[in-house]
């Protein structure tokens, strides 16, 4: 199998991905941009988990994603109401004009 | 095999989840309009029930030893037991002070009552797993129900801020906490807090590993406030709803510190030196810009959140001692803080009212001499948070200082005293603000006078008995908290590992 793409190269991307949902995060100033961004980071987590458990050949990594995939649509759902409930008080979705409160 | 036991590691969390379920499906079958409240005494019949439960499965270790379940996933040991206990109380205190608090103004009010108890599932589902798996499945639990809560006063628009903000930063905190867990899988090719241990401790310490634990701290250190993960704390406390408040600034932080404690004396025990080092500045970081951002807030719900800031590093201080004296003291330490923090926003929500016009220091002017019983409490609390003998926060604090010390941390103990000096500056402020008359006595009429119902008047006498039992009878507790470290240090090992354990009464620690 000599075709075979290296484990290091899947944690580099997912290293990367992760960085860019990091950087996406503190950059973007609309609400459901940054809340791509958080799921960005989770795919991320979720590449590195497939790869690890490709490298030990262990299931629990696998099954970890499932749980992640999971988890992640729940707290789609309800980060999507609360997006919704903001902007039926704000008009907006713009992070900058969701500031009332600050030192 | 014995299928019995199995269930009964999860007894305390499965009695919350049933009944958060019947509140959840006899909210909509209630009338609209018609009162909540039997709704929430099931929640405080349930809490209780939760406690009891915890209680019996402190007695079946004493019997049989340590109990696990599913797949070694769960543990109970007298660790998950005081932290099962902990969230119960604080779940019951908060949940009598908040039982008319949203009645007739949220539309849904029953299904508040339903969040505290997935919310309470979560937290104690995370201290009793030793998988990381579980413990993340338990943090979201509890996270999930957190966002909504802080944003249950919908029309609100700084309750729904604080809600998105929580939010998108606690999703972010996750992320960050998956990554080391999945960078720990790399490492060590496993996902039990056991068997990482096992794998760090054979052989020498990858980077990885490093870069794995660093992730992790980082993910739990946004969850319990800690400096340089804290700027989403005073945003949330000061639009959150109070009681929430009082429920989210202490029981999640317990059940994240217990994940912690499990994670860095044990997990990663191995490289302590390293860890402990990054929990040091942690500690110092927490607790200077706590104190320091709290001497000029105005708004008090915003003074405290910077308070809790600091009372994060003073508990992570726990974490530079070694371990048979830091668990104990950590345990010891969030057993105070919850219980002085949930009394003093226990009385806020008295004080503020669910509109909470009673915001500012200046609006809490003279509130002692118009509520006696109300100032009296509050000056309980804050005393204890500053740290006078006969409360809780006077023995906590000593415990962390005097384990950090005999850690060889002398440093860090004088740093944590002088910010308790600094610390008084702003409690006494407090103080003496509603202990003063009011410029305009005649004419201050944003205090809501509502009398305090009787659920809530026990609450607040729980809390402050809590409080008080710290502080003068802490051997008990001290006591607790040592067979629990003893637990975390000394986790028998797991069987092998291709051979799950269903169920199992494990009576031989390594």
């Amino acid at each position: 199998m000599s075709t075979e793409v290296p484990i290091a190269a899947y944690l580099i991307l997912a290293a990367i991905l992760f960085s860019i949902g990091v950087g996406a995060f503190l950059i973007k100033r609309n609400v459901i941009s940054i809340f791509m961004s958080i799921e960005l980071m989770l795919n991320a987590v979720n590449l590195t988990f497939v790869a690890f458990a490709h490298r030990w050949h262990a299931v629990p990594g696998q099954i970890f994603v499932f749980f992640v995939m999971v988890v992640a649509a729940a707290e789609a759902a309800v980060g999507l109401a609360i997006i919704i409930a903001i902007f039926r008080t704000r008009k907006t979705l713009n992070v900058d004009q969701i500031n009332l409160m600050h030192n | 095999m014995n299928g019995s036991v199995n269930t009964l590691a999860l007894l305390p969390e499965g009695i919350l989840t049933l009944a958060g379920v019947l509140v959840m499906l006899a909210e909509p079958i209630l009338k609209p309009g018609t009162s909540r409240k039997p709704l929430g005494w099931l929640a405080i019949i349930a809490t209780v029930l939760a406690g009891v439960a915890s209680g019996y499965q402190l007695h079946l270790y004493n019997l049989h030893g340590t109990m696990r379940a599913f797949s070694d996933s769960i543990q109970i040991d007298p660790f998950s037991v005081f932290f099962h206990l902990l969230i119960a109380a604080v779940v019951f205190v908060t949940l009598l002070g908040s039982l008319d608090y949203f009645e007739g103004k949220a539309t849904h009010a029953g299904e508040y009552f339903a969040l505290v108890l997935f919310g309470a599932v979560g937290m104690m589902l995370m201290t009793c797993s030793v998988e990381l798996l579980m413990v993340f499945v338990g943090l979201e639990i509890s996270s999930i129900s957190t966002y909504i809560m802080a944003g249950f006063r919908k029309g609100k628009a700084t309750g729904t801020e604080a809600s998105i903000k929580y939010f998108l930063l606690g999703s972010f905190a996750t992320a960050f906490f998956l990554y080391g867990i999945a960078l720990a899988f790399g490492a060590t090719g496993s996902t039990s807090i056991a068997a990482i241990a096992g794998a760090l401790g054979a052989s020498a310490t990858p980077r990885l590993a490093f870069l794995a634990l660093a992730m992790i701290i980082i993910g739990l250190g946004f969850k319990v406030s800690a400096a340089p993960f804290q700027v989403w704390t005073p945003d949330v406390y000061q639009g959150a709803p109070a009681p929430v408040v009082g429920l989210m600034s202490t029981a999640p932080k317990a059940a994240a510190f217990a994940v912690l404690l499990r994670i860095t004396f044990f997990g990663f025990a191995s490289m302590e030196a390293r860890w402990s080092v990054l929990m040091w500045a942690i500690a110092a970081l927490s607790m200077t810009i706590g104190n320091l951002g709290a001497l000029k807030q105005k708004n008090v719900k915003r003074m405290l959140a910077y308070s809790s800031i600091a009372h994060a590093g003073y508990l992570i201080a726990a974490f530079t001692a070694f371990p048979e004296n830091g668990i104990a003291a950590a345990c010891f330490y969030t057993a105070a803080y919850s219980a002085m923090n949930v009394g003093a926003f226990a009385v806020i929500t008295q004080l503020s009212g669910y509109e909470e016009h009673t915001r500012t220091i200046e609006d809490f002017t003279g509130a002692a001499l118009r509520r006696p019983w109300l100032g009296a409490l509050m000056t309980f609390f804050l005393l204890s948070m500053i740290g006078i003998p006969f409360t809780g926060g006077f023995f906590a604090k000593f415990y962390v200082f005097s384990a950090a010390i005999s850690g060889g941390h002398t440093g860090l103990a004088v740093v944590g005293l002088l910010n308790s000096g600094v610390a008084c500056f702003y409690y006494l402020r407090l103080l003496v603000a509603m202990y003063a008359r009011h410029p305009h006595e005649l004419g201050n009429d944003r205090a809501v006078f509502t009398k305090v119902s009787v659920p809530a008047s026990c609450g607040l006498a729980a809390a402050a008995l809590g409080t008080l039992v710290l502080g003068i009878l802490p051997g008990r507790f001290v006591k607790l908290a040592n067979r629990g470290s003893l637990a975390v240090m000394t986790i028998a090992k797991p069987a092998a590992a291709d051979t799950p354990v269903e169920t199992g009464v494990n009576t031989a620690p390594k």
